[in-house]
């Protein structure tokens, strides 16, 4: 079965085309890394696919139209934290909005122990009762990887989740999904600036308001590829080939 | 020692009276509905809202009285009409809720000011409406505030999928909560609300009655659920002190009232200032 299904995408934001034309097809349990330059319509594509940006086109999700789909299937880790930073929110309170899909007003104590082994699963444990306001960019991170993870979803969608995050931590990530992957059998969308990190997925999404490639990482990571999608290549061809070399 | 007979002897005295219990039983009502909004005005910074639905009240109360009819009955429908084309406005335009109001806001007294003018001879009762009176309160103001009450509770499982949008409208809209349709909602119900607490808190104070208790709790509260039940907790007890102050030394009870409530705010205030922050 497909996980997702996007056929002829288009999303405009006033005169602005953000998207056009996109279509591919992600079979379940695929691992794929998006990649292109900032504004590519990267961030714009998972949002499409989680209703959140209105566009022209199909998107079906595990067969079902959009409007069918169970939101507990998605599991999103959004690129900005748009939250109120004054907002009085404790880490693992986030984390149960997860289980939830609302605000608790008390924690049972299964929903709690949900929260905290998922904290622990991400090595943010000891976040769990502090303020979310004042937690750093890579504790944040954490804390909505576990918010995304707790619902063991079908379909991660990751928006750069490994940024501010420190070395130890996104080999950790890139374990761990890898272990859920296989566990759960869940498919992952994961936008990523990290050409090595990319390569080691089962696809690779290289787009630029378009589909520039898709397909395994030495298919769509090519020279050809890259240089369409970020224009002149430059020193980012260096890059590519230490991409390869991993 | 006398002092302290003669003051129970009042308020026991005052407990006798039905305008007072009239008063009370609605002052309880209000409390309660401004505590539970409190919150959500604090977060998602509404308190220009309550502002401007107070105004629209006030040219409502202004139309009743040049019809000559019940003026909350015209505040009513008035505000509430106006608390929906401000969230239209916002959610419809590019323009920023804080201008919406703006707009209605001078609208509102500018129909009122047309409206009172015209009511001349008939506006005794003015100082009543724009500080809260104590003898203001009828039965069928009881039963309005009663039934809005009952509606709250109706309302209450909305709490969660409240907080959470106004946690991250965007993670909200992610996880299908109908975010619009709340937005909608909660703003109608603060302009129901705002309009029923105007004969206890007055035309002028209606929107702090709502800000207040949200704000005091916010300054000593780690959790949202913690902040909504000290801001109920607070809006209670202020609006018991408050209209027992208004009974004693003849104050307009919405003054007595917001006094009472800024005191409980200057002691959270000097609590967190002095703990060096939370
Ligand atoms: N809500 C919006 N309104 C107007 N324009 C928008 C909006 N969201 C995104 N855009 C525009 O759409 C384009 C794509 O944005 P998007 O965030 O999808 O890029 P991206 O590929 O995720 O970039 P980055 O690598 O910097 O995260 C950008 O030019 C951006 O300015
Ligand atoms: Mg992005």
């Amino acid at each position: 079965m497909w996980a997702l299904e996007v056929q002829d995408l288009a999303v405009r934001f006033g005169e602005f085309q953000a998207l056009e034309g996109v279509s591919l097809r992600v079979p379940e349990g695929a691992f794929v890394a998006i990649v292109g330059p900032n504004g590519a319509g990267k961030s714009t594509l998972l949002k499409a696919v989680l209703g959140l940006v209105p566009f022209r086109g199909e998107v079906r999700v595990f067969g079902r139209p959009l409007g069918e789909a169970d939101p507990m299937w998605f599991g999103y880790v959004p690129q900005i934290k748009t939250f109120d930073r004054t907002f009085p929110a404790l880490a693992v309170e986030l984390v149960a909005t997860g289980l939830m899909r609302r605000w608790p007003f008390r924690l049972s104590r299964e929903a709690r122990e949900k929260a905290l082994a998922a904290l622990e699963r991400v090595g943010a444990l000891a976040l769990a009762d502090r303020p979310l306001g004042r937690l750093s960019g890579g504790q944040l991170q954490r804390v909505y990887l576990a918010r995304a993870l707790i619902r063991r979803p079908r379909l991660l969608l990751l928006d750069e989740p490994a940024t501010g995050v420190d070395r130890v931590g996104e080999v950790d990530l890139y374990r761990y999904l890898e272990a859920y992957q296989e566990e759960a059998g869940a498919t992952v969308l994961m936008i990523t600036h990290d050409w090595e990190a990319a390569h080691h997925a089962s696809h690779v999404l290289v787009m630029n308001r378009k589909v520039v490639g898709f397909g395994p990482p030495e298919r769509a990571l090519t020279e050809e590829c890259l240089r369409q999608a970020f224009g002149h290549l430059g020193h980012a061809h260096e890059l590519y080939v230490g991409g390869s070399r991993a | 020692m006398p002092t302290s007979f003669t003051w129970e002897v009042a308020v026991l005295e005052a407990l006798t009276y039905p305008f007072f219990q009239r008063a009370l039983v609605a002052g309880v009502l209000v409390s309660l509905l401004a505590g539970l909004l409190a919150p959500f005005v604090v977060q998602r910074r509404l308190s220009f809202l309550g502002d401007g639905l107070a105004h629209a009240a006030f040219a409502g109360v202004a139309l009743g009285l040049f019809l000559r009819g019940e003026p909350l009955w015209f505040a009513l429908p008035f505000t509430f009409l106006v608390a929906m084309a401000i969230t239209f406005v916002k959610e419809r335009t590019e323009l920023s809720e804080d201008t919406a109001i703006g707009v209605f806001f001078a609208l509102s007294v500018a129909l009122g000011a047309v409206f009172l003018s015209k009511a001349k001879g008939y506006v005794g009762d003015a100082m009543g409406y724009l500080f809260g009176s104590l003898l203001a309160v009828g039965p069928s103001d009881l039963v309005a505030i009663g039934l809005l009450l009952l509606l709250a509770l109706s309302l209450l499982p909305l709490w969660g999928p409240l907080a959470y949008a106004t946690f991250d409208r965007e993670l909200a809209l992610a996880d299908r909560v109908p975010v619009v349709r709340h937005d909608y909602l909660l703003s109608g119900f603060i302009a129901v609300s705002l309009v029923l607490a105007v004969k206890v808190v007055g035309i002028i104070l209606v929107a702090a009655f709502l800000v207040i208790p949200g704000a005091a709790a916010r300054l000593l509260s780690r959790t949202f659920s913690g902040l909504t039940l000290l801001s109920l907790g607070l809006s209670l007890l202020s609006t018991l002190l408050g209209l027992m102050a208004s009974f004693l030394l003849d104050w307009p009870s919405g003054a007595s009232v917001v006094l009472v409530q800024a005191l409980f705010f200057g002691l959270a205030l000097a609590k967190t200032a002095f703990s060096g922050g939370k």
